[in-house]
């Protein structure tokens, strides 16, 4: 019944299929950014480990900067996108009775239609001869024919937004789900009023939560770069954008390996950081749920 | 078959560090309904599962209707359990779920049927058939379980604190539901419980066991009357001690001396030991207030506390040295519970024959 | 008081409005006679859906999300299932790795990977093709489908195995009629997260596509052609609609069995 060979059996396929398409590909990327080239194909061995990629990128030129920028932009967008999605959360886990699941669920919904659809739906939007200015021009409120906001970095951030609100809200319902509402009676019992109970019991306690969608926004938006190319015209490039032409056209793998080392390690450290200054101990648990 | 229905032979289960189960000897005849008593921890609900086949010993051999099955796993063994939360399979009716054992063996649809049937009709749950667990409540629940363990017609039933999630009048009707069952059945039933009063009530022999050792086997009377130690007089019922040195034997009628008290007749079942210490129990309902006989041992004191229970008072009555003695006196009638008051000072007696001598 | 009542269902509303906009408006000019996705709106067509159900490559590029999708979800959930039942049922040495290894796929961004698995492919000398996008869209189907297959199981009475094997079952028996009929629904709705994830996903599609394209690496390189756009918002209308029937059902099965 406990016998040992139910426990691989069970283990190894998805372990093998992990290991082979995850962490293998993982560590191949890592060994390639310490190559000069490409010489010999990917399997070639005898070449010398160069650290003249990661110079190249430390040292020099813009590419720390605009992972500066990226990193900025990435914690501007969970920040305000966990803001904006609290008070829904709130208002889901604590005001409403029978109808959550069906609330909860109107409000998912967007969330899994198209990625690339609701950008560029805001692409259309937001275009000069897009839906918002044709509307307003239709109402006669304006002629201009300047995109608003299109093709900036604003519209980058606005449009991220956009698309991980609904997501964003998930971690935060289930995190304010999880306190004890006796909690909140007592803090009533003991004179607190409504607002001082939210920001003494609620807040603190759903804290979990919210860094948990908040760091499942943070990380990927990172090394977002389709909605620069959608939205964000050449002033709204990120870093993942020169990556990926690293990895298209200007071939330079070694070098675009470099930098998404560099900018997993980035990402690294600052949720080290981040967790040191929230002293979070549980957010693996928070992560898991 | 004449040989024990299970035998446990010196064993002993080891869980890491903790010796969960130590060094058991337990034989439990056919068509007995056997008890395992004691608190949570002793190792009452381990034993079970060894029996079951759940855990393996780690030491002793195991031996049901004289067969060994120490090692043999769970599934391969004619016994069946009923679980404390009843494991009920949520996705299948009442009717499939008795059905279970007997599919796993491959039966024809017909005899199942029968044999569902008329288990179904032996735990009083007939019309239940198509409902799923959920529709049930706890009661029938857990008949519906019974009946899934019964259905095999297995050498033996082990329970494992069955009644826990029921409330106490459903406790009580249950326990005599069971205790008819099981006469009505034959089957061995070996029944796990931290209640003694349910196991006084219910079983025809108990195992008080506490930390990981079976401290005594007896029958309820046995138990009651003659516990072997200190820890079983507790457990069973209230106890009130004394301690004495063994002063002589006379006959049968044996003399000890207690400090603040004098001397306290006993009527040991055998030889006793000139010198040594011991403990002398009295239960609780064989001492009387103010109204000796010739013949008795007593004791003066000081009534702390009546505490009224219904059809039973409670005095504590507190002795010079400062212990404190239970009395338990039938209710007769409002006079009788304001003739003894806290307070009061009243002359406790009981007869030689009522002092137990208890080890420990 | 009386005000803080109103305004929490007010800004949900407003929210929810909000984040249907663009998609109502997308649905809008899907109907729109004229190629400019602008106002005013020309009239009434169903032109552009009539011209997606006859554009060869647009049909193309969906059945291939398709197909990759439900190879996908099918092997994600039964890879999900299996490590499921490892990790909720069994101890092992390096537990926690392997759940942290199992989930982090969702805690990389996209590109990153990506990248990754373009070097193996090429390192291997792997042709690119649609095998290629689907065992990349496995890796990242599989946290969720652990996890929801996981906290089904994390529910399920560690007796009802006992009692299987109490009646005389073998290992094999209790999978088959015990545990997973309970956990059949949580398996559909991992299915179907799992298709979504896939059929909409762009990124990793786009590095590990070869010549057949999926749906959403079409739709992106047809976004610069304003004549043809239509359609593609014409088959998005339709796509969203089916992934909204999928995620509903998807909610009411977990329902179901969280009414256990």
């Amino acid at each position: 019944m406990k016998a040992y060979g139910v426990r691989w059996a069970l283990l190894l396929p998805p372990g093998l299929v992990l290991f082979a398409l995850f962490v293998v590909p993982v560590l191949m990327m890592v060994i390639t950014s310490f190559r000069p080239d490409l010489r010999g194909g990917p399997f070639a061995w005898g070449w010398d480990p160069t650290l003249q990629h990661y110079q190249n990128v430390i040292g020099g030129g813009d590419y720390l900067p605009l992972l500066a920028t990226s990193a900025r932009i990435a914690l501007l967008v969970a920040f305000l996108a966990c803001a904006l999605a609290y008070p829904v959360a709130y208002f889901l886990a604590f005001r409403v009775g029978r109808s959550t699941s069906l609330l909860l669920t109107l409000l998912i919904i967007p969330f899994w239609s198209s990625y690339l659809l609701r950008t560029i739906a805001w692409k259309i939007i937001l275009g000069s001869n897009g839906a918002l200015n044709s509307f307003l021009g239709f109402l006669g409120l304006t002629n201009a024919t300047a995109p608003i906001l299109l093709y900036s970095r604003s519209a980058v951030v606005v449009t991220l937004i956009y698309v991980w609100l609904p997501f964003v809200a998930l971690p935060i319902y289930a995190g304010l789900l999880r306190i004890d509402r006796s909690l909140l009676e007592a803090s009533a019992d003991l004179g607190a009023s409504r607002f001082q109970s939210f920001r003494k019991v609620t807040l603190p306690l759903s804290m979990p939560g919210v860094i948990a969608a908040f760091v499942m926004v943070f990380i990927p938006t990172v090394g977002e770069y389709v909605a620069p190319i959608l939205v964000g015209g050449t002033r709204g490039s990120l870093y993942g954008n020169i990556i990926e032409i690293l990895f298209g056209d200007g071939i330079n793998w070694p070098l675009g390996s470099a930098m998404a080392l560099l900018m997993l390690v980035g990402v690294f450290i600052l949720i080290l950081a981040l967790a040191k200054v929230l002293r979070v101990r549980n957010l693996i648990e928070a992560v898991e749920r | 078959m004449n040989g024990p229905s299970v035998e446990l032979v010196g064993v002993s289960k080891r869980y890491g560090e903790v010796l969960a189960v130590d060094d058991i000897y337990l034989a439990v005849g056919e068509g007995e309904f056997f008890s395992i008593l004691g608190p949570s921890g002793c190792g009452k609900t381990s034993t079970l599962r060894m029996i079951a086949g759940f855990e393996f010993p780690t030491a002793g051999v195991l031996r049901i209707n004289g067969m060994e099955m120490t090692d043999v796993p769970a599934n391969r063994r004619n016994v069946n359990m009923v679980f404390q939360n009843y494991a009920l399979f949520p996705h299948l009716s009442v009717n499939e779920n008795v059905a279970f054992g007997l599919r796993v063996k491959g039966m024809e649809n017909s005899v199942i049927d029968e044999r569902v049937a008329e288990a179904l009709a032996m735990v009083q749950l007939e019309g239940m058939h198509h409902r799923k667990p959920a529709q049930l409540s706890g009661g029938q629940q857990q008949r519906v379980a019974l009946a899934r363990a019964l259905v095999n017609r297995p050498a033996v039933l082990l329970l494992d604190e069955p009644l826990g999630a029921l409330d106490q009048k459903l406790r009580k009707e249950m326990q005599f539901e069971l205790k008819r069952l099981q006469r009505e059945v034959g089957i061995t039933f070996v029944y796990v419980t931290h209640d003694q009063e349910e196991a006084l009530t219910m079983s025809d022999r108990i195992a008080v066991m506490n930390d990981g050792r079976v401290l005594q086997v007896d029958d309820s009377a046995s138990l009651y009357d003659r516990p072997s130690t200190r820890f079983v007089a507790n457990f069973i019922g209230t106890s009130n001690f004394l301690t004495g040195r063994a002063v002589r034997l006379e006959g049968s009628v044996g003399e000890f001396e207690v400090a603040g008290v004098g001397t306290v007749k006993a009527q040991p079942a055998g030889p006793i030991s000139e010198g040594s210490t011991t403990s002398l129990m009295i239960r609780p309902e064989r001492l009387r207030l103010n109204a000796s006989e010739p013949g008795d041992n007593s004791v003066d004191g000081l009534v702390d506390e009546s505490i009224f229970v219904g059809n039973d008072i409670l005095y504590l009555v507190r002795l010079k040295d400062g212990t404190v003695f239970t009395i338990r006196d039938q209710n007769k009638g409002p006079e009788a519970r304001t003739a003894v008051r806290a307070g009061d000072p009243v002359r406790l007696s009981w007869a030689p024959a009522a002092t137990t001598i208890v080890s420990d | 008081m009386i005000s803080r009542f109103r305004i929490l269902p007010a800004y949900y509303a407003f929210l929810v409005v909000l984040l249907y906009l663009p998609l109502l408006v997308l649905l809008l000019f899907s109907f729109n006679d004229g190629t400019a996705l602008s106002f005013p709106l020309r009239g009434f067509t169903t032109d552009w859906y009539e011209g997606m159900l006859a554009n060869g490559q647009l049909l193309a590029a969906a059945r291939n999300s398709a197909v990759v999708g439900v190879g996908v979800s099918t092997v994600a959930t039964v890879l999900g299932t299996l490590a499921a039942i490892a990790l909720v049922r069994y101890k092992f040495p390096g537990k926690t790795l392997f759940l942290m290894v199992a989930v982090t796929p969702l805690l990389v961004p996209f590109l990153i990977l990506g990248v990754a698995l373009l070097i193996l492919f090429s390192a291997l000398d792997v042709d690119r093709s649609l095998l290629t996008v689907g065992a990349a869209h496995v890796v990242v189907a599989i946290p969720y489908t652990v996890l929801i297959v996981a906290s089904r199981l994390v529910g399920f009475n560690r007796n009802l195995e006992e009692a299987a094997y109490d009646l005389g079952a073998s290992f094999s028996y209790f999978l088959r009629r015990v545990l997973v009929p309970l956990i059949a629904p949580a398996m559909l709705a991992a299915w179907l997260v799992a298709f979504t994830v896939s059929f909409d996903e762009f990124v990793l599609a786009s590095f590990t596509i070869g010549r057949e394209p999926t749906l959403p690496v079409f739709i992106f390189g047809q976004v610069r052609f304003a004549n043809r756009f239509p359609q593609v918002v014409a088959l998005a209308s339709v796509v969203m609609v089916l992934s909204l029937g999928m995620v509903l059902l998807a909610q009411r099965l977990q329902r179901a069995w969280t009414r256990r």
